[in-house]
């Protein structure tokens, strides 16, 4: 399983994305979670508004700074 | 008539403006031993009336805008805009761009998004200006502070500055300013994920604690800024320099503005006590379009995604606009306060 987060130059991005990773860990789900920064990739992946959530190509939230227990619920939700 | 004109002056004045708690903070502070027409008095009086009453309208006003908000995801605004062509689909874009969720680091992917599913670039821009120039929010805001008539008109401005810049950027053959690897990327539709009520809900509240914390510094500020213009900087500074007596003062409001970042939140109560001191309508409302429409932050990250020359061609288009706008609202002032 691949979670990218999506989202460059803000700090809730960066929030986002340091949640994710102990989501990930606390739900222990084998998942490896990378940070896409680059702006082509982004236009490639279709993505509007960040920061944003992608797993397995599939957008799973965008445009919200969401928390950590926001994302554990998503994840557990989208990986059942 | 005459009774419905009482009901929205009380309704402009007491709910919007809050006025009576302007009057309960004052016997307040009365109360301690603090004469509001004093200078610490009066400061204090400034700041904690403009802070209560700021932080009041935003949450009720976040929380609402949201929840609309969450109907216009970016993937739909584009949708809708793909079916128009011309001056309509301009104009269209100048009013989503005032129901669109936005913030300012996701203009780059929207920008992006928007073009690259061969949305005109002049379309584009318009969104891009009305967006943080004119929401829901600055209307509300403004009718509490400045009245019913400002804020309409403030609103139709924007609107019209966006329309006419966004046209204009087409015309002038902007399009190839543009990133190559923008111009070049796959076309990709996206659809967003359906929501429920609950989602919008939840959706709205995140929007409202996230938008809080985000505006909180800059409220501070600007009300702490405006209470010492309210009650410290002489009134004929103010009429010498933004009042009537400079032609020059629009210019000088806007150029001083562009710069800057702040929330419209933050402009306001400054904006409001520099127009108890004498300083033009117009000037001022120049200088709060500047600081919210241009911003060097905005300006670096639209860079990444435009040449030069459109960036250029879109600070002055702007930067134009507002002067104009200021110019008009300095000329009417006395038919719109």
């Amino acid at each position: 399983m691949e979670i990218l987060v999506v989202g460059a130059g803000c700090a809730s991005c960066d929030k986002v994305y340091v949640d994710t990773r102990e989501a990930v860990k606390e739900l222990g789900l084998a998942a490896e979670v990378r940070k896409v920064e680059d702006l082509v990739e982004m236009v490639r992946m279709g993505i509007m508004s960040v920061p944003a959530l992608v797993l397995d190509g599939r957008t799973i939230s965008a445009g919200r700074t969401i928390s950590k227990n926001q994302i554990k619920a998503l994840l557990e939700q989208e990986t059942k | 008539m005459e009774s419905l004109r009482t009901i929205w002056f009380f309704f402009q004045d007491q709910i919007l403006g809050m006025k009576w708690l302007n009057a309960l903070i004052g016997r307040g502070l009365e109360a301690l031993g603090l004469d509001p027409d004093g200078l610490w008095g009066g400061i204090l009086q400034f700041f904690l009336y403009d802070t209560i009453k700021i932080f009041v309208l935003l949450s009720l006003l976040i929380f609402g805008i949201s929840y609309i908000q969450s109907y216009f995801p970016p993937e739909r605004t584009r949708k809708i805009l793909g079916r128009f062509r011309g001056l309509g689909a301009n104009t269209l874009a100048a009013l989503l761009g005032t129901v669109t969720p936005f913030c300012s680091c996701s203009s780059i992917p929207l920008f992006m998004g928007f073009t690259s599913a061969g949305l005109p670039v002049g379309v584009t821009f318009s969104f891009l200006i009305s967006s943080p120039m004119v929401d829901l929010g600055s209307l509300v805001l403004l009718m509490s502070v400045f009245g019913g008539r400002v804020a309409v008109v403030y609103v139709v401005l924007g609107l019209v500055i966006a329309v006419v810049g966004g046209t204009l950027l087409d015309r002038l053959g902007m399009e190839r300013y543009v990133e190559d690897f923008i111009r070049n990327a796959p076309r990709i539709e996206t659809e967003s994920a359906a929501l429920t009520r609950h989602d919008r809900v939840l959706y709205a509240r995140d929007q409202l604690l996230a938008t809080i914390r985000k505006v909180a510094p800059y409220i501070f500020l600007g009300v702490g800024v405006g209470a010492v213009i309210h009650n410290v900087i002489p009134q004929t500074w103010v009429e010498t320099v933004l009042g009537d007596g400079n032609p020059l003062a629009v210019v000088l409001a806007t150029l001083v503005g562009i710069p800057m970042y702040a929330d419209i939140f933050g402009t306001i109560p400054v904006a409001e006590s520099l127009l108890f001191k004498g300083a033009g309508l117009g000037t001022i409302l120049s200088f709060m379009m500047a600081v919210t429409t241009l911003s060097l932050p905005s300006m670096i990250m639209l860079r990444k995604a435009v040449k030069p020359k459109l960036l250029g061609a879109f600070i002055a288009v702007c930067t134009v606009g507002i002067i104009l706008v200021g110019y008009f609202f300095n000329f009417f002032q006395q038919f719109l306060l």
